[in-house]
């Protein structure tokens, strides 16, 4: 395999990512507030057909993504409505919507399917794409993945280096803290769910309308990203810049499944396309292993040049949720 | 805090669901298509349960296939419910069907040919179900007493891995003479299929182990001691432990019982529906069996109806392509319409209720 097949490869798993990155930041948002949000599947697949649909329509690319947006924001705030004001369990909810969006995105979008919409061009930046390598690899691309890769610093400065950053690690962490010290709770934690909500809701028309441009109803290979975002937040640790590395190198490994089959005739195509998402959970699994008790026990128990090289690669990996994540929170 | 309702408050608040739900979809219906008036769509789907809308009358092979899809959703819903009542979501359900499934296809096609009376290979066939469900439910469990992962994401990805082997195994060592294909793997001979009513794709053994699925779960939540302590677990873990039981392995227990019974539903697609192991072999009702758990707010009574009713809709909504040109999907979105106003309005009532206790309490 050549050099530039490489290059132009992983140029793709940059294109290819940033839809992934859009909603794992917007996840990663709405649980630092303390609020899961597990309609993202649903609200892709509803986001990208809603996108696309409004895109043909009218020939506008901005209104295609930002009907995305309003969709994403909708659905985050029945979500927010329903588990902070009516105090139904944000699982359930989540769960439900994630479905009934899912569906509506192929009930509706189905007189669309195979429809060819317009497509964001690649603009490649003057001056910058010009650099050898890297010029390819992050400046050869339409103006969403300048947009995700320009998000996830901007996320990243918010949540660590501003005072609302500060509160809104509170609001995760200590929600009771957060409200002594004058912040509203419940009205932070909806604006959050809602924003978090319209990235997710960008990651749709990202899709339909550039990665995998159009819209193809059940076969659109859009089905099981949202779970993938949900778990890279995760993975993540709820650091925005963890959780975009984390997307790239699910999309890294998407394009090496591609690269490898056909050194392994024996193994289906089909395999080797889902074979990133048991990964997933293989790192899940190091990531929590070190939360357990019995881990804890386990390596008291050892000799303490083992148990501090073991513990030291665990806590590198370990991460710890935000202690209000998922919990209702009442002010009085 | 009362949560006893008064039979107006029953009208208002359920009834108020259902009215929500409607009106949710008849507007999703008038936005697809404005020219079908809404009730038209979903009478279509309430007449196409029990008859073909073509011929009228009533259709026993379209009350049959109800059955049908009843049985898988009422061994899905049987088994979360043991899982909910240790309270743990269990979303590996999806996994736990495929895998039931594959484990049984993998004992059919070891004995097929062997000189075993047929009873007996698909007795085992349908036990190895069951165990291949339970297996990979207890890995979500072990995953989460052990390994610190969620149940919620371990079941995900189990979910994925499960349909990951079902694509090799059809693709690979299980493939058709000649080439792998979606269509799956080679049906088995008629003497392994589960037989049928009459004319029609019903198997009474299959509505049986559906029934008694149900029947397991439900007189175990409502009737024994160990119901009694998985849902003091799942209620409370910490006092539970206080109480001198270990919460571990009640939920590595319940993960084990649920995803027995839901291996069943697997074992049933392959014996009696499909003959074969198929990519889609789950076709969903992992998920459908979630949402009846939901709307019967975790309680047995009224699981077997709702799932029967859900069974009816997927039915029903088969009409919709042939007679309106319209996706069936739409079963999904009324289903999920359904459990989205029901947890809306009860969130209403638990809203009106505390108000109302803080007013009193003041």
């Amino acid at each position: 395999m050549s050099w530039d097949l490489i290059l132009t490869g992983l140029a793709g798993v940059v294109a290819m990512a940033t839809p992934v990155v859009f909603a794992t930041l917007g996840e990663t948002l709405t649980e630092r507030a303390g609020v899961i949000n597990l309609s993202v599947n649903g609200t892709i697949l509803l986001s990208a057909m809603g996108g696309f649909v409004a895109a043909l329509t009218t020939g506008s690319l901005w209104l295609g993504f930002l009907v995305g947006m309003l969709i994403g924001g909708a659905v985050a705030f029945l979500v927010a409505f329903t588990s902070l004001t009516l105090k139904q369990s944000q699982v359930a909810v989540g769960f439900v919507l994630a479905l009934f969006t899912r569906d509506l995105s192929y009930y509706l979008g189905n007189p669309f399917v195979g429809k060819q919409g317009p497509r964001v061009p690649v603009m490649p930046i003057p001056g910058l794409s010009k650099i050898p390598v890297l010029g390819e690899l992050l400046f050869d691309h339409d103006p969403l993945t300048y947009l995700s890769i320009v998000l996830i610093f901007v996320t990243w400065f918010w949540v660590y280096k501003t005072r609302p950053g500060l509160i809104l690690q509170g609001l995760g962490e200590r929600p009771a803290a957060a409200y002594a010290r004058g912040a509203n709770v419940r009205l932070q934690r909806f604006i959050y769910t809602v924003l978090g909500g319209m990235l997710v809701g960008l990651a749709g028309p990202t899709y339909s309308l550039s990665v995998k441009a159009g819209w193809k109803g059940t076969i659109s290979g859009l089905d099981g990203i949202g779970w993938i975002a949900l778990a890279l937040t995760i993975f993540g640790a709820w650091n925005p810049l963890r959780g975009a590395a984390g997307a790239y190198m699910f999309a890294l490994l998407q394009w090496l499944s591609l690269v490898v089959q056909p050194y392994l005739p024996g193994v289906p195509t089909q395999v080797l396309q889902v074979a990133p998402f048991p990964l997933m959970i293989l790192t899940l699994l190091l990531v929590n292993i070190g939360n357990t008790e019995w881990m804890k026990r386990t390596l008291a128990g050892l000799p303490p040049d083992a148990r501090h090289f073991i513990s030291r690669i665990l806590r590198a990996l370990q991460v710890t949720p935000p202690a209000g994540l998922g919990r209702a929170f009442e002010e009085e | 805090m009362n949560d006893h309702m008064t039979w107006r408050e029953t009208v208002l608040y359920r009834g108020g669901a259902v009215l929500l739900a409607l009106a949710l979809t008849s507007f999703i219906i008038w936005i697809s298509s404005p020219e079908t008036p809404p009730w038209e769509v979903l009478g279509l789907i309430f007449r196409g349960a029990f008859s073909t809308p073509s011929q009228g009358g009533i259709s026993w092979s379209k009350v049959a296939d109800v059955l049908v899809a009843w049985i898988p959703m009422l061994l899905a819903a049987a088994g979360l419910l043991i899982t909910f009542a240790a309270g743990l979501w269990n979303i590996g359900v999806e996994g736990q069907i495929v895998m039931g499934a594959v484990f049984t296809t993998w004992v059919l096609r070891a004995l097929q040919g062997s000189g075993y009376p047929p009873a007996l290979i698909l007795t085992l066939g349908i036990v190895a179900g069951a165990v291949g469900g339970a297996l990979w439910a207890l890995l979500v469990g072990l995953l989460r007493t052990y390994g610190g992962v969620n149940e919620i994401f371990g079941g995900l990805g189990m979910n994925f891995v499960a349909t990951t082997i079902v694509l090799w195994l059809i693709f690979g060592p299980w493939k058709r003479p000649g080439i792998g294909s979606m269509s799956g793997t080679e049906p088995f001979p008629p003497e392994l299929h589960l037989p049928t009513l009459g004319n029609t794709r019903l198997s009474p053994v299959a509505l049986a182990i559906g029934l008694g699925g149900m029947a397991v779960a439900y007189l175990l939540l409502k009737g024994t001691y160990f119901g009694l302590r998985l849902k003091a677990v799942g209620n409370n873990p910490r006092a539970a432990r206080l109480m001198g039981m270990q919460p571990g392995r009640y939920m590595l227990l319940a993960f084990g019982l649920g995803g027995a019974l839901v291996g069943l539903a697997g074992a049933v697609q392959v014996t009696a529906v499909y003959h074969r192991l198929i990519p889609a072999i789950s076709s969903g009702y992992g998920w459908l069996g979630l949402l009846v758990c939901m709307l019967v707010n975790y309680d047995p009574t009224w699981a077997p109806l709702v799932s029967l009713f859900f069974a009816a809709i997927n039915i029903g909504s088969i009409q919709l392509p042939i007679v309106l040109s319209l996706d069936s999907s739409l079963a999904g979105v009324i289903q999920g319409a359904l459990v989205f106003s029901f947890l809306f309005t009860e969130g209403l009532r638990r809203t009106v209720m505390r108000r109302r206790a803080r007013a009193a309490a003041s």
